[in-house]
């Protein structure tokens, strides 16, 4: 009996399951409990021990200033690490990956090196170097080019400023790799009966180069939306703990650690939680929409 | 003719190698800055902030001095730090590897809707399950607890996706062969399969033990008591408006990027390959 059973546990039929057992297990508890769980709570007031159905009262009370800054804060962050993060690292990975450049692998590795930083250490760094004291680096750079010195962290533009300095500074090295990657795919015949066509650099760069390095654009693209939506250590770093004047710095999930863990509303968290649940279905929605997912794009 | 097009060419060069220095500077100024700090007195620091400033005579290796004392927890946090690291990247290359070899290996039923829901995963992002998450692990003991900070992810969707591909990519016709031979499915997986995916191995044991290392939101959480905490956290924590911990604020950061810069001047190439992973091509 024993025999038979153990057979059937190493036959080829029932491997692949054991293979996938932990998975489904971690799936089941670490996922689709906890996705259903903020769903719930969402529609729920829970106080120690209770939990009473309230409607849609918490998606209600999301309609207040403080979560619109929120709101309006993480959208615009996105935003523009879009309009940074991509079109710059794409131009630079061909400047790199050109003949006539030197020194590839040193400037490739050397660029990389703040992405292995923690968001820690690099807050630590820029909260102190954007601090609002005459001494301060940025503050010694300004008054040196002549500028007045400023409140880099009490501003609310500043503040934009300075995230979007992070975030370059972090993932510049990381969205350049990527690009890098995409070109390695491009074959240089492409090129080369192009040039006997004539074509000029910026022809062969928008008609061959943009065009193809559209799959790996699209990946970046979907995970810096993701990850600007995302976005709290940083903010949590820059203000020590997600205090920023009038929340100049707040962002969905600083504002979804404010009402969970600061202020023990966890309805009110769980409501936020699935409003990015549903944001991320929408891109996701979108990009399946527009560009498919299995779909080879060469 | 030649001539001009050599030296249109030195020009474009310059220019590039000018544009890259700038960044390259760019990329390394801000470290610079915190490691010339961390050999300041921590009242320079309060009084003037970040700068590169440098006096000979307040060059002090005081800050080190005083990460290593017992009146810190610093070493305590490193040593937490290591061993959630080891531990949680184990766990997860053996865990993720056995299922994105199933899935490229084996034709079975839920083949497909198990690599859609890997996918999923990839695409929702921890901060939205966060808070039922946390009251899960309060339910299951796991606060203040190093299996808190491990468990949830250990069966990490990018690893599992990347071992998928790299295994698709493999040579299977020796299966068989070892079948007869009399090796067992998880004979050929151990033995056999391991062995072959040891590149995918690196790459992603050094992805996802920097992961651990640099991971602030989830160990934030789930960790609350001082001795517990790993690098990032316990390194937050020092961040005060009141600034009494500069000292090991500066020093401890320095020292928590040491190791990785190491292994980054060793392994660059599975670094590198480890973190463009999401970009490969199914």
């Amino acid at each position: 009996m024993t025999g038979r059973r153990s057979n059937l546990l190493y036959s080829q039929k029932i491997a692949p399951y054991v293979f996938v057992v932990p998975f489904l297990l971690s799936f089941a508890i670490f996922f689709v409990y906890p996705v259903y769980s903020a769903i719930t709570m969402s529609f729920q007031e829970i106080v120690p021990g209770e939990a009473k159905y309230v409607g849609t009262a918490n998606y209600e009370e999301l309609w207040n200033p403080s979560f619109l800054k929120a709101l309006k804060n993480s959208t615009v962050y996105t935003a523009l690490t879009i309009v940074l993060l991509i079109p710059i690292p794409l131009v630079l990975a061909v400047f790199l990956n050109s003949k006539a450049m030197v020194f590839k692998n040193f400037f490739r590795s050397t660029l990389f090196i703040p992405a292995l930083t923690s968001v820690v250490v690099a807050g630590t760094i820029f909260r102190m170097a954007f601090g609002e004291l005459d001494g301060s680096l940025m503050n010694t750079i300004v008054t040196a080019l002549g500028f007045e010195k400023q409140r880099w962290l009490g501003d609310q533009w500043l503040a934009l400023m300075t995230l979007l300095i992070l975030a370059c500074w972090r993932w510049m090295g990381i969205n350049l790799l990527y690009f890098m990657a995409g070109l390695q795919n491009i074959p240089k015949e492409l090129y080369e009966s192009a040039e006997i066509d004539g074509a000029g650099t910026w022809k062969k760069f928008t008609r061959i180069t943009v065009p193809l390095l559209k799959p790996i654009t699209i990946y970046v693209f979907t995970i810096s939306i993701y990850g600007g939506y995302a976005m709290f250590t940083e903010s949590y770093m820059l203000w020590s703990g997600n205090r920023s004047p009038k929340d100049i710095g707040l962002t969905m999930v600083g504002y979804l650690y404010r009402s969970g863990w600061e202020q023990f509303n966890l309805g009110l968290g769980a409501a936020v939680g699935v409003v990015l649940l549903v944001i991320t279905l929408l891109v996701t929605v979108i990009q399946l929409r527009f560009f498919g997912l299995f779909k080879k794009e060469d | 003719m030649d001539s001009t097009r050599k030296g249109k060419w030195s020009i474009q060069r310059f220019g590039m190698l000018l544009l890259f220095a700038a960044l390259a500077i760019f990329a390394l100024f801000p470290l610079a800055t915190l490691a010339v700090a961390s050999f300041k007195p921590a009242q320079e620091l309060i009084r003037f902030g970040l700068n590169l400033r440098l006096d000979r005579e307040l060059l002090t290796f005081d800050n080190y001095v005083h990460i290593f004392s017992p009146e810190t927890f610093y070493l305590k946090w490193y040593a937490n730090s290591i061993i959630i690291a080891l531990v949680f990247t184990v766990l997860c290359l053996l865990l993720s590897s056995m299922v994105g070899y199933a899935l490229a290996v084996y034709r079975f039923k839920l083949r497909n809707l198990i690599f859609l829901l890997v996918l999923v995963i990839m695409a929702v992002p921890l901060e939205i399950i966060m808070l039922p998450l946390y009251q899960l692990s309060i339910d299951m003991k796991l606060i203040n607890n190093m299996w808190g900070v491990i468990l949830p992810f250990v069966v990490a969707p990018l690893p599992i996706f990347f071992f998928r591909q790299y295994a698709s990519g493999l040579p299977k016709d020796f299966l068989d062969a070892a079948r007869v031979d009399g090796c067992t499915e998880y004979g050929i997986f151990f033995r056999i399969m391991m062995p072959l995916m040891a590149p995918a191995f690196s790459s992603m044991a050094i992805l996802q033990a920097l992961f651990s290392w640099n991971n602030f939101l989830w160990p934030l959480i789930v960790l609350n008591n001082t001795a517990k905490l790993t690098i990032p956290i316990g390194l937050s924590t020092l961040l005060t408006p009141y600034g009494n911990n500069y000292q090991v604020l500066i020093a401890g950061s320095v020292f928590a990027i040491i190791p990785v810069l190491i292994v980054f001047v060793f392994f660059q190439r599975y670094f590198i390959e480890g973190m463009t992973a999401g970009g490969v091509k199914g």
